[in-house]
């Protein structure tokens, strides 16, 4: 079961990952994303991690992604043209991208042997469920790290604020 | 059973459309979106290998990824629409301020 799954929706993830990299409209890149997201949310569930399924919903397909829409119909982004810059990146985008994908692959085959196998659901530590073993560890050991994010967060709602209004 | 060298591989595969993806748009929000592909690849990468070791912290890092990223999010599109407001364009081939 484990597997169809994984071959499911890792096909859709790398079909909406493929769409976003060949679409030339930017809400079209920005809706196959909400695809690639929804999928590894999925997958996310299947390794044993529901409170990251459900953060990966709310979160990026929910909150960020909305954001991203807001911006493209906020500033009417049209279709992009090809200019010199991009037929040059082309030539490098490319081959970079497929050294970088062989030299990653080559290295988690060669060490498959290391690698172990996944079973489907939440087999953690000490037999909790997933989200009582991450709120255990994201309030004690991991506090002090949590609490600063809420501030990371304050200055980054500041400096949007900042940024976007407009300048008298 | 799945390996967990597939889950890396895949997640290998989404970073490297991520990174061409990059390299080649030519439009600062869908740039922007390709980053978030990357950084939901290696989202993948650290679940696999939390799953893989039995351990919550690979989860705990994925979580602050995820905050970083909404921060980042929020900041990033409010500098593009204050770039959009100035140049009156979102081609970053024609934002060269910096370039003397």
């Amino acid at each position: 079961m484990q597997l169809a799954l994984f071959i499911i929706f890792g096909a859709l993830a790398l079909g909406g990952a493929l769409n976003l990299l060949f679409q030339r409209h930017p809400i079209n890149s920005a809706l196959s994303l909400v695809v690639v997201m929804m999928s590894l949310a999925v997958l996310y569930w299947s390794l044993g991690a529901e409170f990251l399924a459900a953060a990966q919903v709310i979160v990026y397909s929910g909150a960020i992604m909305v954001l991203f829409i807001f911006v493209i119909m906020l500033l009417n982004a049209g279709k992009e043209e090809r200019t010199k810059g991009s037929r040059a990146a082309y030539t490098v985008g490319f081959p970079g991208a497929a050294a970088i994908f062989c030299l990653l692959s080559f290295v988690f085959l060669s060490e498959r042997g290391a690698l172990k196998s996944s079973n489907i659901g939440g087999d953690l530590s000490n037999g909790l469920d997933n989200i009582a073993e991450v709120s255990a560890m994201l309030f004690t050991r991991q506090l002090l790290p949590f609490e600063v994010t809420s501030i990371l967060i304050l200055v980054a709602i500041l400096g949007a604020v900042v940024l976007a209004r407009k300048e008298q | 059973m799945v390996p967990t060298a597939y889950y890396l591989i895949l997640a290998a595969m989404l970073f490297s459309i991520g990174i061409a993806a990059f390299l080649i748009k030519r439009n600062v929000i869908t740039i922007f979106i390709s980053i978030e592909l990357m950084l939901n690849a290696v989202n993948l990468t650290f679940v696999a290998f939390a799953h893989m070791w039995h351990q919550v912290s690979g989860q705990i890092f994925v979580f602050f990824v995820m905050v970083v990223a909404a921060a980042e999010a929020a900041v990033g599109l409010a500098i593009i629409i204050s770039i959009f407001r100035t140049r009156q364009t979102l081609n970053v081939d024609e934002i060269d301020l910096m370039r003397s």
